[in-house]
């Protein structure tokens, strides 16, 4: 059986799925090395708060922790936070849904046949090489600076890696299966359903982590240019009123959203992919 | 072909011809099975025997010569081809029209030994316990004529000795007419009603075998030499697979 564990075909992004290696604890221990790992970044934020304390660095350009801590409980107080996270996931959501939507069915009909391919792959592959936040005067041309284009913007960096990697999926069904089960008289539906589709399944999560993680930072540079709601409103209205410890705290939320969504996917896939214990 | 014949003819093959390029691996084969008997075809690597099961899986169509089969035919295969995704029992029962799969899974199931396997994933299974599960699924379609592609290729030699005996009784009770590829010669002699040799594309020998069963190696002896020699292996004297 050739179904092996899909390489990941890297778009821009973070989500790599890069495993870190498993390397011999040393001295330390197991438990030793995970305390080691909380040094550099606890250390780095105390140096934070010393430098803001002692006035080393003014408090416009790095207020100290303690004032980015009041800052986030005033915008969580007055609403702003709330408000702006919503309307950012929101957006989010949206987004990310119709690109994944329409991503993930490029793929799976470009994927099975070699004429569909033929007429689909191209053009996304001519896509795909255009820089995506390069559009983005183009698409302000186009919508206007709504919700649209930010919407557009985000569908399309969802959309991309998961048509590459539903589409490489598709491609790579186990000739042996889908022999196997053409001669025990498998409909070409129930081969599609059960021996296609659920082979191009861990491909295809590994395109949805690289598009959440790109919708993401697509949704960070549009609000960063133009928006009246949002997180990014929130810390572009406080750039103007100089407040940068609120522009911190939208920064950190804008990290752990995108964190949290990433550890989402991270469990969906372990669950669906649960039959691959070894 | 005639009313009569069809009924004593599960598969009926003339003048199979198959190329791959400027290769001809079929050239002109006649073969017969009959209605519930077991055919064990060998052959050294590469003389078409498995060119011929896909043929009769309906998986080749780019043939000449005429073939055809009457009934459902069913395959068990070298890798047991497992949906690696669906759980044991739904393997078997996918692709068969039954009310009650999950019943119909248990009983396929339980006639391999592995009833209480119903629930694990196919990559949790043994080699055999696999390769068990694959000859439920194609026992479960009822199948007229069995196609099996060397199916036991992968196991070890003790696992391989169990899996005859399952085989032989499943055979018994359910009466497909077997058409076992392999290329072990004391496999077939163990298992066959019938030994066919295929060489140059054609069926070159034929030995028939008593019917009695289970059988000892050593009442074959003689048969193995000659069957070995079919194969262009000289100099094997009686006593070395006695």
């Amino acid at each position: 059986m050739t179904s092996s564990p899909p390489a990941v075909l890297a778009e821009s992004g973070r989500a790599g799925g890069v495993s870190r290696r498993a390397r011999p604890a040393g001295a330390l221990g197991r438990h030793g090395l995970r305390l080691v790992r909380w040094i550099s970044p606890v250390a780095l934020l105390l140096i934070w708060q010393v430098v803001g304390e002692f006035g080393l660095i003014s408090p416009k350009k790095l207020p100290p922790l303690t004032t980015v801590w009041q800052a986030a409980l005033e915008v969580a107080g007055n609403g702003q936070l709330g408000t702006g996270l919503a309307v950012s996931l929101r957006r989010m959501l949206i987004g990310f849904a119709i690109g994944a939507l329409i991503g993930a069915a490029l793929g799976v009909f470009a994927g099975l046949r070699r004429w569909t391919d033929a007429a689909v792959d191209p053009v996304m592959q001519m896509i795909r090489n255009v820089p995506l936040f390069g559009l983005i005067p183009l698409l302000i041309l186009w919508f206007g600076i709504g919700e649209l284009p930010k919407l557009v913007l985000i569908a399309l960096a969802a959309g991309l890696p998961i048509y590459v990697n539903v589409h490489a999926g598709i491609r790579g069904a186990d000739p042996h299966l889908v022999e196997a089960t053409s001669a025990l008289g498998y409909t070409r539906w129930q081969r599609i359903r059960h021996v296609v589709l659920p082979g191009a399944l861990p491909y295809t999560l590994v395109g949805v982590r690289l598009g959440v993680a790109s919708a993401w930072l697509a949704l960070v540079v549009a609000e960063t240019i133009a928006t009246d709601s949002g997180i990014g409103f929130m810390i572009n209205n406080a750039r103007d009123f100089l407040r940068t410890d609120i522009v911190i705290v939208g920064l950190v939320i804008y990290a752990v959203v995108g964190l949290l969504m990433d550890t989402l996917v991270r469990a969906i896939e372990r669950w669906l992919l649960r039959w691959r214990v070894s | 072909m005639t009313e009569t014949t069809a009924r004593t003819e599960t598969a009926w093959i003339r003048g199979l011809v198959k190329e791959f390029g400027p290769r001809r691996v079929l050239d002109g084969l006649d073969l017969v099975v009959r209605r519930g008997e077991f055919v064990a075809l060998l052959g050294r690597s590469g003389s078409g025997k498995s060119t011929l099961l896909r043929v009769l899986a309906g998986l080749d169509h780019d043939i000449e010569g005429e073939t055809s089969t009457h009934g459902r035919v069913s395959v068990a295969f070298q890798q047991p081809r497992l949906l690696p995704w669906r759980r044991v029992w739904h393997n078997i029962t996918l692709g068969v029209d039954t009310p009650e799969p999950r019943e119909t899974a248990r009983q396929a199931l339980d006639e391999v030994g592995l009833a209480d396997r119903m629930d694990a994933w196919p990559r949790t299974l043994s080699g055999g316990e696999a390769q068990r599960v694959s000859l439920a699924r194609a026992l479960v379609r009822r199948p007229d004529l069995l196609l099996l592609d060397e199916p036991f290729g992968a196991l070890d030699a003790l696992t391989r000795m169990s899996m005859h005996r399952l085989v032989t009784r499943l055979w018994q009770a359910h009466r497909p007419a077997v058409l076992m590829v392999t290329h072990d010669v004391d496999e077939a002699l163990a298992l066959a009603d019938r030994v066919l040799v295929l060489a140059d594309g054609r069926i070159a020998a034929e030995h028939v075998l008593p019917r009695a069963r289970p059988r000892k190696a050593a009442e074959n002896a003689g048969l193995r030499v000659r069957v070995l020699s079919d194969l262009g292996v000289e100099g094997v004297d009686d006593h070395e697979g006695a």
